[in-house]
C-alpha cells in the first residue's frame, strides 16, 4: 500500500480544515494560550508582530526556532511560522522544524525580489499573500496551498485586505461568465498560469483556500471579509495590541463563525475595550507599504 | 485533488436567514445538518448537495430542527470543543446523536468519541471509541494513501486523506470495524453512527457519504 507524503492533497487538506476560523499571530508561550484559549484554529510564531516589525524597521528575518518550539509546545493546534520572500533555506530549517504551515510573507524583508520559493518540493504547505487573481494564481503555481490577501500588515486597517479581497473574487466572478476559449487572453493579462485559469474557471472559486489577511482588527472587520468571500481570518497585531486581548480574540472567533449574522455581531462588538490604534495608509510612503513586496 | 465538479453548495434556507414553508414541506428527510462551527464542512456540502439532499450548517440549536442526518466535518477538535461549549450546541448535538444517524471525520470522529487522550477535547461520548489526537504527528507527517472498502463490495480502492490524523482504540464489542490501516481501525460503525479517521470529504470520491447514507442512515440518494 502507498502511503504519500507532502502531496498538494495533503497540503491543501490541512487548508480545508482551518477553513472558517482564526489564525492569530503570537510571539510567546503565554500569549499562544491565550489564543488557543480563545478558540484559534492556528497560531503564528512570531518574535515581533507586524506593527512592532514596523516600528522597529531593519532586516526582519525568520523568528528563531526557539520561541517557535516553546509555542509548539503550548499549544496542540498547528503552528504556523514565517519566512522571507524567496528564503527557501529559512523555509528548509521551518520544515525540518516540523512547523505546521511555512508563511512565505510580505511582513519579513524580502530575500529575493525575482523569485519566490519553489514551494512543491517542501513536504510542509505554504500559505502566500496576494493583491489580485494573478498573483494567487502564480503562488498556487509554484506550490503554495492556501492564499490569503496581503492587505496591509500592521496598520489595523482593514481598506487594503478590502481592495485585494474584492479584486480577487470580482476576477473570479468574471471568470466564470467567459467562454473557454477566451481564457487564454485572461491567462497573458493575469500572468497566471493557463491550466490554473480554467481551474478556477471551472470551479467557480480558488483552486485552494482563500483567507483574509492584512489589517483585520475588529469583530466587524473579520464579517465583512468572510462576507466578502473569505473562507477564514488572519489577525495580526489586531488582538495583542488591542487593550484586552483574550476579550478581542474570542469576539473575533465568534464574528467568525457567525459572520452572517448582525444580532450576534451586535453583542460580540459591544464593550470590547479599545481596538489597536490603526494607521492611514496615505501616510505610508511607498517603502512602507509591505503589499509592494513579491509580485 | 480537490472537488472540481461540485458546486459551491448553498444552505438551504433564503437570503433572510428564513425556513420557508414550503421548505419544510418538500424537503422533509432530505434535509442534512453539517456542523459548521469551523473545519472543512463546505466540503461535506458539496457531496451532500451532489448526491440530490439538502444542506443545513449547523452553528445554533435551533439549527438542528427538521434534520435527519448529522455531519461532523475535520477540523480543530480543540477549537470546535471550546465552540461547541460556547454555542450551546454540546446537548442538542448529542442529543441529536443518539437518537438520528451520525456521520464524522477526522476531529468529527473524536467529538463521536466516548474518550479522548487529551482533556481539552470534551467529545460528546456517542460511540464506543477512544481516540488519541494527532497520533500520526505533526503536518509534514500527513499522508495520502490507497484504502480497500472491503464492506462495499468494490475492489476499488479510495484515496484516504490522513490529516494530522487520530487513532481510534475500539472499546465495546458494539463497535464495528469496517476498515484499518496498517492494523490500525480507520473506519468503524457503532449502529447509527459512523467514524472515520481521514477525510472522504477532500478528494470527491462519493462512496463513504453513500454508504453512509444508503446503508447507515437510510435515506435515499441521487444514483
Amino acid at each position: 500500500m502507498t502511503k504519500e507524503k507532502g502531496s498538494f492533497e495533503v497540503k491543501v487538506g490541512l487548508a480545508e480544515m482551518l477553513k472558517g476560523g482564526v489564525i492569530m499571530d503570537v510571539t510567546t508561550a503565554e500569549q499562544a494560550k491565550i489564543a488557543e484559549d480563545a478558540g484559534a484554529v492556528a497560531v503564528m510564531a512570531l518574535e515581533r508582530i507586524p506593527s512592532d516589525i514596523r516600528k522597529a524597521g531593519g532586516v526582519s528575518r525568520m523568528t528563531d526556532p526557539v520561541i517557535i518550539q516553546q509555542i509548539k509546545k503550548t499549544v496542540s493546534i498547528p503552528v504556523m511560522a514565517k519566512c522571507r520572500i524567496g528564503h527557501f533555506a529559512e523555509a528548509q530549517i521551518l520544515e525540518a522544524m516540523g512547523i505546521d504551515f511555512i508563511d512565505e510573507s510580505e511582513v519579513l524583508t524580502p530575500a529575493d525580489e525575482a523569485n519566490h520559493i519553489e514551494k512543491r518540493s517542501f513536504n510542509a504547505p505554504f500559505v502566500c499573500g496576494c493583491r489580485n487573481l494573478g498573483e494567487a494564481l502564480r503562488r498556487i503555481g509554484e506550490g503554495a496551498a492556501m492564499i490569503r490577501t496581503k492587505g496591509e500588515a500592521g496598520t489595523g486597517n482593514v481598506v487594503e485586505a478590502v481592495r485585494h479581497m474584492r479584486s480577487v473574487m470580482n476576477s473570479i466572478r468574471h471568470l466564470k461568465t467567459l467562454r473557454k476559449d477566451e481564457l487564454m487572453t485572461v491567462s497573458k493579462d493575469l500572468q497566471a498560469p493557463y491550466e490554473l485559469v480554467l481551474k478556477t474557471a471551472e470551479m467557480g472559486e480558488l483552486p485552494v483556500p482563500n483567507f483574509a489577511a492584512g489589517g483585520v482588527a475588529t469583530p466587524a472587520d473579520a464579517s465583512l471579509m468572510m462576507q466578502l468571500g473569505a473562507q477564514s481570518v488572519f489577525v495580526g497585531s489586531g488582538i495583542f495590541k488591542s487593550s484586552n486581548p483574550a476579550v478581542m480574540a474570542k469576539a473575533i472567533v465568534e464574528a467568525v463563525t457567525h459572520y452572517h449574522d448582525p444580532d450576534v455581531l451586535l453583542r460580540i462588538s459591544t464593550g470590547l475595550g479599545t481596538a489597536m490604534e490603526g494607521i492611514e495608509i496615505s501616510q505610508l510612503s511607498d517603502s512602507e507599504r509591505l503589499q509592494e513586496r513579491g509580485w | 485533488m480537490r472537488l472540481v465538479s461540485y458546486p459551491i453548495p448553498k444552505d438551504s434556507r433564503n437570503a433572510a436567514g428564513k425556513i420557508s414553508k414550503v421548505e419544510q414541506a418538500q424537503k422533509i428527510n432530505r434535509l442534512i445538518g453539517i456542523l459548521a462551527v469551523q473545519g472543512d464542512y463546505s466540503c461535506h456540502g458539496k457531496i451532500v448537495q451532489h448526491l440530490g439532499l439538502n444542506v443545513r450548517w449547523i452553528k445554533t440549536p435551533g439549527d438542528l430542527v427538521g434534520c435527519s442526518a448529522l455531519i461532523l466535518p475535520g477540523g480543530e477538535s480543540t477549537t470546535m470543543t471550546l465552540l461547541l461549549k460556547k454555542y450551546g450546541l454540546i446537548k442538542p448535538l448529542k442529543d441529536f446523536a443518539l437518537s438520528n444517524p451520525v456521520m464524522g471525520t477526522c476531529a468529527g470522529a473524536i467529538m463521536l468519541a466516548k474518550n479522548v487522550y487529551d482533556t481539552r477535547v470534551e467529545p460528546l461520548g456517542i460511540m464506543d471509541i477512544t481516540v488519541c489526537r494527532n497520533a500520526y504527528g505533526s503536518q509534514v507527517e500527513s499522508f495520502i494513501t490507497d484504502l480497500l472498502l472491503p464492506f462495499n463490495g468494490s475492489s476499488v480502492p479510495i484515496k484516504a486523506v490522513f490529516i494530522r490524523a487520530p487513532k481510534i482504540q475500539v472499546e465495546s464489542p458494539a463497535i464495528q470495524v469496517l476498515a484499518e490501516y496498517e492494523n490500525v481501525p480507520v473506519i468503524v460503525r457503532q449502529d447509527k453512527a459512523l467514524a472515520l479517521a481521514f477525510h472522504p470529504e477532500l478528494t470527491g470520491d462519493d462512496r463513504i457519504h453513500r454508504y453512509f447514507f444508503q446503508q447507515v442512515a437510510g435515506i435515499s440518494i441521487n444514483t
